[in-house]
């Protein structure tokens, strides 16, 4: 928590999940921690929001209704290449994850996961983007 | 003794029975028919064989006894030509010519006599006193008289002996005489009696009106009624050898083989009882018959035995196969099984991690100023951690199912036998909860990998501890679980405390089928399954027990280098 408040601008992050339930929660939870949150429905609703904003970080579930979150991130890697994203998996799909790794994303977390452990890697992602960003 | 309680089954037993039957038919109709077939042929041949021989038999008597009395004829015929009465009425000539006919044909000639047209004898040579005999009321004398020459019938006469007359009638100065000779009976008897075959076969001669001419010396002399019959049907065809089969009223069957002789006057008889006549066909059918009740044995023995191995085979074969089959049920089961729990995990996570993160945020929520002064901020805060708590642990099952799932593929690979058996436990412990059974585990910390399936290592550890829970389900007890490494190998020790293994059944309880469960309950096939893979692997099981103690099985495996040594050496042998 410390991490997410070293610089005082807030993080954006953009939440990918079908699960309105949990993104809402997520939302609500990350907000409370100063990171400001964007949820998106489906991939194509998440490319669309990407268009008109910018984001720090991005996390993105690999289950998801309309697109494969692999192919998502594949678009996302085209359109932002220096967001990091974090993938969140089912326990049991972690060779799609692991897959996503290998295409560029920054990690990933299986599902359900402690809030604290997914505010850590996205302090460690925003992180490393300054550090890249400095360099 | 398996085999024999599977054949007790209805099914197996029709389908022996049929066996049986179809074979004993198949194979002995056949023989029947040649048998029947060869008898019947060999009767009617032997039936005409012997039927000729006999009809040639009595013919070439027939032919013998008329020449035979031809010639006796022609020789009193040929000194009647050659001396007149007057000489031969000297009685001293007469002997002499009796002595020349019996030097010359043996005793046949008994006595000579000549006789005048009154019947008075008037000359005689022989033993008996005959001297000056009358003869004019003889019957024999009247047909003598008659015929130029003539064979009497066998009579006694004035000696009071069996014999029989030949006679020729010779003119001599204007009166007829007679020159007669008698025949001696033993000789002429002879004649018939050579004709005897087998034991009941034997000759003789009827005349005209069936009084004996012959002696007929047997105790199964032919009825009255049977010698007119005979009589009757010979004079239908006198020139012919006729043959006859005749019961007599003993129930006797008798054949019959007639011919006349002497112009008709007498019948010669050749009789012999049927069963001697047939005695070699007999011998046939009965050793016919013997063979047959011997092949006939053999044969249903031997379907018998070969329909029992057969159907045996067949049970045991189905018995594989239905085992087989469940297997393949259960597997199937079982990954489907898999694959609906690790459907159902996945999609539970989800509503999981809601819930969890939903009363995450209540506690973000209270953590606010205007909740802390709340009486019940303690009971809400403790309310809060149960629910993340059971949130985790829903986590935790739903990840030993989906792990469980994920190995159900059989590659061989490096297989943490430690992370194994925990995995196992945790699948297990609710089933040996029920049964109160605890699981205590001591496992090698720095344990090497064994080279394995992790499907295969799974059935054979599950299979290990499932026997352990199903031994002690009624009485509960402990499994212990360890692990060491011993030189090459690991070692998976598997201990319960159970009631043991009675010694009689420790050196089977590898063997295929063998089980002690109760039918329908155990295959007997899984520690037979455990130890053919360990035994792949170039590993053992080894099994101790105590009755009342308890089991314990060791089950080792060469470590990953090891396995990779050996292969190797496999592949390059020196």
């Amino acid at each position: 928590m410390q991490d997410t408040r070293e610089t005082d601008i807030p993080i954006k992050l953009l939440l990918v999940d079908d699960e309105v339930g949990f993104s809402t929660v997520i939302s609500k939870r990350m907000g409370k921690r100063g990171v400001i949150v964007e949820t998106a429905g489906s991939g194509s609703e998440a490319i669309q929001l990407l268009r008109s904003k910018d984001f720090d970080v991005a996390i993105l579930d690999l289950k998801m209704e309309d697109m494969d979150g692999i192919e998502v991130l594949k678009i996302f890697k085209k359109m932002v290449p220096q967001m990091p994203v974090i993938m969140l998996t089912g326990h049991g799909s972690e060779s799609s994850a692991q897959e996503g790794v290998h295409l560029g994303a920054f990690d990933y977390l299986t599902k359900p996961c402690e809030l604290n452990e997914l505010l850590q890697k996205i302090s460690d992602a925003v992180g490393m983007k300054h550090k890249e960003n400095i360099k | 003794m398996k085999n024999n309680k599977l054949l007790q089954n209805p099914f197996y037993q029709s389908l022996m029975r049929n066996m049986v039957l179809t074979v004993i038919l198949v194979s002995i109709t056949p023989t029947i028919l040649v048998i029947i077939l060869l008898l019947n042929q060999f009767q009617t041949s032997y039936q005409e064989k012997m039927e000729a021989h006999l009809k040639e038999l009595v013919l070439k008597h027939k032919q013998n006894i008329d020449s035979f009395l031809k010639e006796r004829l022609f020789n009193i015929r040929h000194f009647s030509k050659i001396f007149d009465i007057d000489q031969l009425s000297n009685e001293q000539f007469l002997n002499e010519r009796l002595a020349i006919l019996q030097s010359e044909y043996g005793p046949v000639f008994v006595d000579l006599g000549i006789v005048n047209d009154e019947g008075k004898q008037v000359a005689y040579a022989g033993p008996f006193k005959l001297g000056k005999a009358d003869y004019h009321e003889a019957d024999w004398f009247k047909k003598a008289i008659k015929q130029p020459f003539f064979i009497s019938d066998v009579f006694l006469g004035l000696r009071g002996l069996p014999h029989f007359i030949l006679s020729i009638k010779k003119s001599y100065k204007g009166h007829d005489w007679i020159i007669r000779a008698t025949i001696d009976f033993m000789a002429f008897n002879d004649l018939v009696e050579n004709i005897s075959i087998g034991k009941t076969g034997y000759a003789f001669i009827l005349n005209r009106s069936g009084e004996y001419q012959t002696n007929p010396h047997t105790d199964s002399l032919p009825s009255r009624k049977i010698l007119d019959e005979l009589l009757l049907e010979g004079g239908a065809h006198p020139e012919k050898v006729q043959i006859s089969r005749k019961e007599d009223s003993s129930g006797r069957t008798s054949i019959y083989v007639t011919s006349f002789l002497k112009n008709g006057d007498w019948l010669l008889i050749y009789q012999q009882d049927i069963a001697d006549a047939y005695s070699i066909v007999r011998r046939a059918f009965r050793i016919a018959l013997l063979i047959f009740m011997l092949g006939s044995l053999g044969i249903v023995i031997m379907a018998y035995l070969l329909s029992r191995r057969t159907v045996s085979r067949i049970a045991k074969a189905n018995l594989e196969k239905e085992m087989m089959n469940q297997q393949v049920i259960e597997s199937g089961k079982l990954a489907s099984i898999g694959e609906l729990a690790a459907g159902i995990a996945h999609e539970i996570n989800n509503p999981v991690a809601i819930m969890v993160e939903e009363a995450g945020w209540i506690k973000d929520l209270l953590e606010e100023e205007e909740f802390r002064k709340s009486e019940n901020m303690g009971e809400f805060q403790r309310a809060l951690t149960q629910i993340s708590n059971q949130g985790k642990r829903c986590k935790e099952i739903t990840h030993k199912l989906l792990s469980f799932a994920r190995k159900t593929d059989s590659r061989t690979q490096e297989v943490d036998i430690n992370q194994l058996i925990l995995e196992i436990i945790g699948l297990t412990e609710q089933r040996a909860k029920y049964s109160r059974i605890v699981f205590k585990s001591n496992l090698h910390s720095d344990l090497p990998s064994v080279r394995a399936s992790n499907t295969e290592m799974q059935q054979i550890l599950l299979n290990m501890i499932n026997n352990a829970i199903d031994a002690m389900e009624k009485s509960g007890g402990t499994i212990t679980i360890s692990t060491q490494k011993a030189e090459d190998m690991v070692v998976t020790e598997i201990t319960d405390t159970g009631p043991g293994i009675p010694m009689a059944y420790l050196g089977r309880i590898f063997d295929p089928f063998f089980t002690t469960k109760p039918v329908g309950k155990g295959t007997g096939l899984g520690l037979s399954i455990c130890f053919g893979i360990v035994n792949k692997l170039g590993g053992n099981i080894q099994v101790k027990s105590v009755v009342g103690l308890g089991t314990t099985f060791l089950v080792m495996l060469p470590t990953f280098e090891k396995r990779i040594e050996t292969i190797i050496k496999n592949i390059n042998p020196e």
